[in-house]
């Protein structure tokens, strides 16, 4: 990450360079988000902690924010780190693609600081202008909206401009494709209505819908370049995997939005439609899991049979987090969601810590995992490194963040459990009944655990800044 | 490549006709399904309310109606129902008022980021309770804890009351904070809250009424 000191800096290749911009931007952005959350897990067991200077809505709405937007980054980041390699030519429009992150960047910053300092409005249009949005995840005031709408698109023209002059590989056909659904739908989310359950049902679109069926594809296709640049997987391969990946993801992810218009005022047919879906949405997922280790497997195996020592594999953190991803997808969104996708169960457990716990593992598991690999990669292509191997540092950041992220999930699914059985099935969710089960031993106790793993996950990231920060020179040299 | 006979299962052209087959038939299913339900969830009207026609999400002017929420035999779970006229801040709010009012109340709760300590429909932050039915809630009926903290004698106005002042009538040590809502924001917060304790959700939250009449205090169970 430091440009000081680069061996290659990419032997000029300036869509890699601007890559690395917004790795740095997500990265810091990755710290901001471990911060809120840990400010708002303290908040858990101490209500008073900066009660009334920092609340718990800001703290979780930076907490959220910083999360969506550390991730856009990382993915904007990797795509164009792999533009030119999949292509075989250069970013057409560099110069705008500059001018986009450096406006996005600002837009970001003024964006941050008004939620901290300023925090809530009157209720006003001025304040969903202007301030915040409050609406989870799309709290973005409007003229942020649109800005970041320009600066996507921006950016889209220039992947699709220069996918249309070069090559056009599956892989990038994929990315090119699922790009603009994903640039489209958050336009769902951009207007107000004073008809809650319309507003629930268009936010869907945008959160669901990217986070569920185009961030999902995204990965895909992300994995699809790792490995063939990793392992030197078959391209013929690899992308006939995605293919299946594509077909299966948005098969059962587009109708797998029926799981969340069980309760908002929707008509019941979604209960079907949602409960089929939605249960079909971990199948692909062990799909993608199956194919990461048989291509590794088959991988060494050809290697081994061509007489070559040891592994073929070089980028061993990379590698590393891009199989975390596969067993963090399968388990986080996979298992953790099909807990409690069924209405039958998910009248008890919606809007409970058991949303939380599959909230953390899943987009630790599927997204965090494998962004943090492409910078992995990004680094090992800015040194100009033939073969990196993982440091202690390394290591260190990868069993840390994973077992903290991991306690967290078990501690959030504990007091998940107390909260269903005793404010859901036996009280009846009135505001008695959420803070007995607030009160009760076991869900206290989940919650220091919960801020024990989170400390830990904290340290693990210092771990991680550590490693990409030093890496890169300790191999080049 | 094209000519070697192999198997359809490993054919990418194959894969990719079925991908853009499997997304396109979805995607129409869905933009289909949402037509309907778009239809089934728009508000209702004045005319509706007048005339007994039960909507999913009925029109700002539920307002003016008692509200309570009950075990349907027919449909296996609890819905809201819509009983007689009863004054909103001891008054009856026209189509006009009672719709400005939603608006305001909608617009306060966006505004006041409402969302990321509570629940609305179960979707939000965890922190606070969720407010679907907080409308409905027996600790802000005649008896209840929070009616008799604030000393008020209905629930808009302990609710109003409360959401002025949160801090000063504390529950738990989790506290709500001062969040500078004005008296009338605070009334459109009221309605907002009313209104969406009026939609059709299915049954959520599961044995909410059941449960207020075992918490002593409870109104609407009956």
């Amino acid at each position: 990450m430091l440009t000081s000191i680069k061996t290659n800096e990419f032997a000029g290749n300036e869509s890699k360079k601007l890559a690395m911009m917004y790795f740095r931007v997500a990265i810091i952005l990755f710290g901001a988000q471990l911060l809120m959350g840990l400010i708002a897990a303290i908040q858990f067991l101490a209500p008073g902690f900066l009660f009334e200077l920092f609340d718990f809505s800001v703290a979780r709405m930076v907490h959220i924010n910083a999360l969506v937007v550390w991730m856009l980054y990382a993915m904007i980041g990797s795509v164009y780190y792999m533009l030119s390699d999949e292509t075989g030519i250069e970013t057409v429009h560099i110069g705008i693609g500059k001018l986009a992150f450096w406006v996005l960047t600002a837009a970001v910053t003024v964006v941050v600081l008004v939620y901290i300092f300023v925090q809530v409005g009157s209720g006003t249009e001025a304040t969903i202008w202007l301030i915040n949005e409050g609406r989870e995840y799309l709290e973005a005031p409007r003229w942020a909206d649109i800005g970041i709408v320009v600066v996507v698109l921006t950016f889209y023209w220039n992947v699709f401009a220069t996918y249309m002059k070069g090559q056009k590989t599956g892989i990038m056909t994929v990315m090119v494709a699922n790009l603009m659904a994903l640039a489209g739908l958050y336009l769902a989310g951009m207007f107000f209505t004073d008809n809650i359950s319309m507003d629930q049902y268009w936010w869907w679109w945008v959160i669901h819908l990217w986070v569920e069926a185009t961030w999902e594809v995204f990965v895909g296709t992300l994995a699809a370049y790792a490995l063939i640049k990793i392992i030197d997987a078959k391209r013929e391969i690899v992308e006939m995997w995605l293919w299946i990946e594509v077909l299966m993801l948005f098969g059962s992810g587009i109708l797998g939005l029926g799981h969340h218009y069980f309760w908002i005022g929707t008509p019941e047919y979604w209960w079907e439609i949602g409960a089929l879906f939605s249960a079909l949405e971990p199948v692909p997922l062990v799909a993608m899991f199956v194919h990461v280790l048989y291509d590794w497997g088959k991988e060494q195996g050809i290697a081994k049979a061509e007489g070559k020592p040891g592994s073929v594999m070089n980028n061993g953190p990379a590698m590393a987090w891009i199989v975390t991803n596969a067993f963090g997808n399968f388990l986080g969104a996979g298992i953790w969601g099909f807990f409690h996708t069924l209405p039958q169960v998910n009248i008890y457990t919606h809007g409970t810590q058991f949303t939380a716990a599959h909230g953390h593992l899943a987009f630790f598991g599927a997204y965090a995992t494998i962004l943090i690999g492409m910078m992995y990669m990004g680094i090992q292509g800015a040194y100009g490194i033939e073969r990196m191997k993982a440091t202690f540092k390394s290591k260190m950041a990868i069993s840390l963040i994973t077992f903290g992220v991991l306690g967290m999930t078990v501690a959030l699914t504990i007091a998940g459990y107390e909260q269903v059985l005793v404010e859901r099935a036996d009280l009846g969710a009135s505001w008695n009944a959420f803070f007995t089960a607030q009160n009760l031993p076991w869900y206290v106790q989940a919650q220091l655990w919960r801020t024990i793993m989170g400390v830990l996950t904290f340290v693990g990231f210092v771990y991680l800044v550590w490693d990409l920060l030093t890496i890169g020179k300790s191999k080049a040299d | 490549m094209a000519n070697e006979n192999k198997s359809v299962w490993v054919s990418i052209s194959f894969w990719r006709r079925s991908a853009a087959w499997v997304t396109g038939f979805a995607s129409i299913l869905l933009i289909w399904l949402t037509f309907d339900t778009l239809g089934q969830i728009s508000m209702g009207t004045d005319e509706d309310l007048k005339s007994g026609i039960t909507k999913r999400v009925p029109g700002p002017t539920v307002i003016n109606y008692h509200i309570d929420y009950k075990m349907s035999e027919k449909r296996g779970h609890e819905v809201p129902v819509i009983g007689e006229k009863e004054l909103f801040f001891g008054k009856e709010w026209s189509k006009e008022e009672a719709a400005k009012l939603l608006h305001l109340g909608k617009l306060t709760s966006q505004a006041k980021n409402c969302m990321n300590c509570h629940t609305l429909l179960g979707n939000g932050a965890y922190y606070a309770p969720d407010l679907t039915k907080a409308w409905l809630d027996p600790a802000w009926q005649n008896g209840g804890p929070l009616q008799g903290i604030t000393g008020k004698n209905t629930v808009e106005e302990a609710m109003a009351e409360f959401l002025q002042h949160p801090s000063r009538y504390p529950t738990h040590a989790r506290m709500m904070p001062n969040l500078g809502i004005t008296a009338e924001e605070a009334k459109g917060l009221v309605a907002f809250l009313k209104h969406m304790s009026s939609i059709d959700t299915n049954g959520f939250p599961r044995n909410f009424s059941q449960s207020a009449d075992r918490i002593k205090g409870g109104t609407h169970a009956h």
